[in-house]
């Protein structure tokens, strides 16, 4: 309808001229008021929410409540001592605690140095970059924890060379890291790459010009104004960390109360037939996963209104 | 942002350099090798290992599971971003949020209550096991679990598309005498549909490589349920390396195939953009 009045104003003047149409040519619904084409029949429009809603309850809330039902079934005692009284439930929490932030440590530096370079810069294979970058996305799990089996294992590259001199990379805490670290490394960088682009890099050329060093630049103008979108990237990463599986299943080994990260307990719990014990530590994941949801809502909605904030004051 | 921007904002050569010995170091070296070693095998060798029997069924199988589950998919999130961007009902905020959940659950934890839930005692496998339905270690367990990982990538590709869609285009069609079905068959769909192929080629893209939810509800039973990764893992507890490097090389060309397509269809997509 405004086609011509926000055609580009460069032709000149006679858009001008043209007169805009009447305010609201909408045809609305006598009863409902709602723009006609849209307010579609009451059957379809109840009989599709209904599919819809039908679809994520069996898909996805039975499933949440039957992690905690069946955790809980035999009551609060018994849970809570299979996950604070049994010792390997007990190591796999803290190992996963201390696997998943070092990986996504690792990738949050990376993640801002690599959007600093794509979305400030232009440089020759810039797009190859940025598809290399989500290749790790596409790998299966299980594929990337064999690669590093074929670097870092007996027969691999450097396996004689780490074994002459003590180092265990294999079936230990480092393996994990680097498996899950390879796994969940896109999700900062993703995030940052179109935060940064939108914001645009004004700010920061202004800092520049009136003397700031690149520390200053950084933490006073840089940080501030991407705080949200990288916390953002940091708790889709850290999800993605807690959770993995196929490929630190490849490497680890599964060395009760040494190398077993959470989600492999649930795996080990469940070949041996204990169901209440597996479901005890699934429901512990599902809390982390319905917290980072709630965490999420809020984080989307702030980085989204800081990034309006940045644009209009740019403008 | 002029390539000038290198002569006024610091760090281009630090930035740039610490991201490509970053991604050398965890991603290029590692593939790298793993092609090298894989090429350290005869050709014969490498179709023994990537073209028996048992291989052939599981590619068959994460091939055909994947492409219904994002088939699947693709049915799904379209009606749930639908009725999400075009319809009031009470608690949307939180369906909407609830489609998020794949991402964040654990694939274990999908696998392990999937299996809870549909074998014949399960919540829902008391319905459906009398009727025939087996939706825990058997084919269909793997489609069903691979839909729930693959829906969320369609509705959240779909959404943002079917909000942008101008109202003034319906009306114009509904003014011209369309009736709701044309309507969406010649104006809305087309303009979902490079969204609703970029979804459909995430969740299959997701569903080829899947390994945490499958290995649990399948039965990794071979010949018959053993997807493509699962034969990996069970070459590699065989200590069969050489082999089981041959069938990741095989899945890695299958998902760089899939990164490619998806990249030119996002272009492809962005085209009607301008």
């Amino acid at each position: 309808m405004h086609i011509v009045n926000t055609s580009s104003t460069s032709e000149g003047d006679w858009t001008a001229t043209v007169p805009s149409p009447p305010p609201d040519v909408a045809i609305r619904h006598p009863r409902s008021g709602l723009r006609y084409p849209r307010n579609d029949p009451w059957y379809v429009r109840w009989m599709l929410t209904g599919t819809a809603l039908m679809a994520l309850t069996i898909l996805v809330i039975v499933p949440i409540i039957c992690v905690f039902y069946n955790a809980l079934q035999n009551g609060v005692g018994p849970y809570w001592r299979y996950l604070a009284h049994n010792a390997d439930t007990r190591h796999s929490i803290l190992l996963t605690l201390a696997v998943a932030p070092t990986a996504v440590l690792l990738n949050l530096i990376f993640g801002v140095a690599a959007a600093w370079a794509i979305a400030r810069f232009r440089f020759r294979g810039r797009t190859a970059l940025i598809t290399l970058i989500d290749l790790p996305f596409s790998v299966s799990p299980v594929v990337a924890g064999l690669l590093f089996v074929l670097i870092f294992g007996q027969q691999g590259y450097l396996g004689p060379w780490l074994k002459e001199h003590g180092i265990s990379v294999l079936f230990s805490a480092p393996g994990l890291v680097l498996a899950t670290t390879f796994v969940t490394l896109p999700f900062v960088a993703r995030e940052l790459i179109p935060v940064m682009e939108a914001i645009g890099a004004d700010e920061e050329v202004a800092a520049i010009s009136l003397g700031a060093n690149s520390w200053q630049l950084f933490w006073k103008i840089t940080l501030p104004n991407i705080r949200w979108g990288l916390l953002y990237g940091v708790i889709l990463c850290n999800a993605r960390a807690m959770g993995e599986f196929g490929a630190v299943s490849v490497l680890s080994g599964h060395i009760a109360g040494q190398t077993d990260t959470m989600p492999l307990r649930v795996e080990k719990a469940f070949q041996e037939f204990n169901l209440p014990g597996s479901f005890a530590v699934a429901s512990v994941l599902t809390f982390l996963a319905v917290g980072t949801l709630l965490l999420k809502v809020g984080v989307e909605h702030k980085a989204r209104r800081q990034l309006e904030e940045v644009k209009t004051r740019n403008r | 942002m002029s390539p000038t921007n290198r002569r006024i904002l610091p760090g281009f050569r630090l930035s740039l350099g610490y991201t490509l010995l970053y991604l050398g170091v965890m991603v290029f070296i590692p593939l790298v090798a793993c092609f090298i070693r894989a090429g350290s095998l005869s050709a014969k060798e490498f179709r023994d290992a990537v073209w028996t029997e048992r291989s052939r069924a599981a590619y068959e199988l994460t091939f055909a599971a994947s492409l219904t589950a994002a088939a699947a998919s693709v049915g799904i999130g379209l009606l749930i971003a639908w009725v999400l961007v075009r319809y009031e009902f009470p608690l949307k905020r939180f369906f909407d949020s609830l489609v998020d959940l794949p991402f964040a659950l654990p694939t274990a934890v999908a696998g392990l209550v999937f299996t809870d839930l549909y074998v014949e005692n399960g919540w829902l496998g008391r319905f459906l096991v009398p009727l025939g339905i087996h939706a825990a270690y058997s084919r269909l367990a793997i489609v069903l679990v691979l839909t729930f990982i693959g829906f969320p990538f369609v509705v959240r590709t779909v959404q943002p598309v079917l909000e942008s869609i101008d109202a003034e285009l319906e009306e114009a069609a509904a003014v011209l005498g369309a009736t709701r079905w044309q309507t969406f068959r010649r104006i809305l769909l087309p303009s979902i549909l490079p969204a609703l192929v970029t979804g459909f080629a995430l969740a299959f893209a997701r569903a080829l490589g899947e390994y945490g939810s499958v290995v649990f509800v399948s039965g990794n039973l071979p010949l018959h349920t053993e997807i493509a990764p699962v034969l990996i893992v069970a070459r590699l507890e065989e200590f069969k390396y050489a082999e089981a490097t041959a069938i990741a090389v095989v899945l890695l060309v299958v998902s760089f195939g899939m990164l490619v397509a998806i990249n030119l269809l996002d272009r492809w997509a962005r085209r009607f953009d301008n």
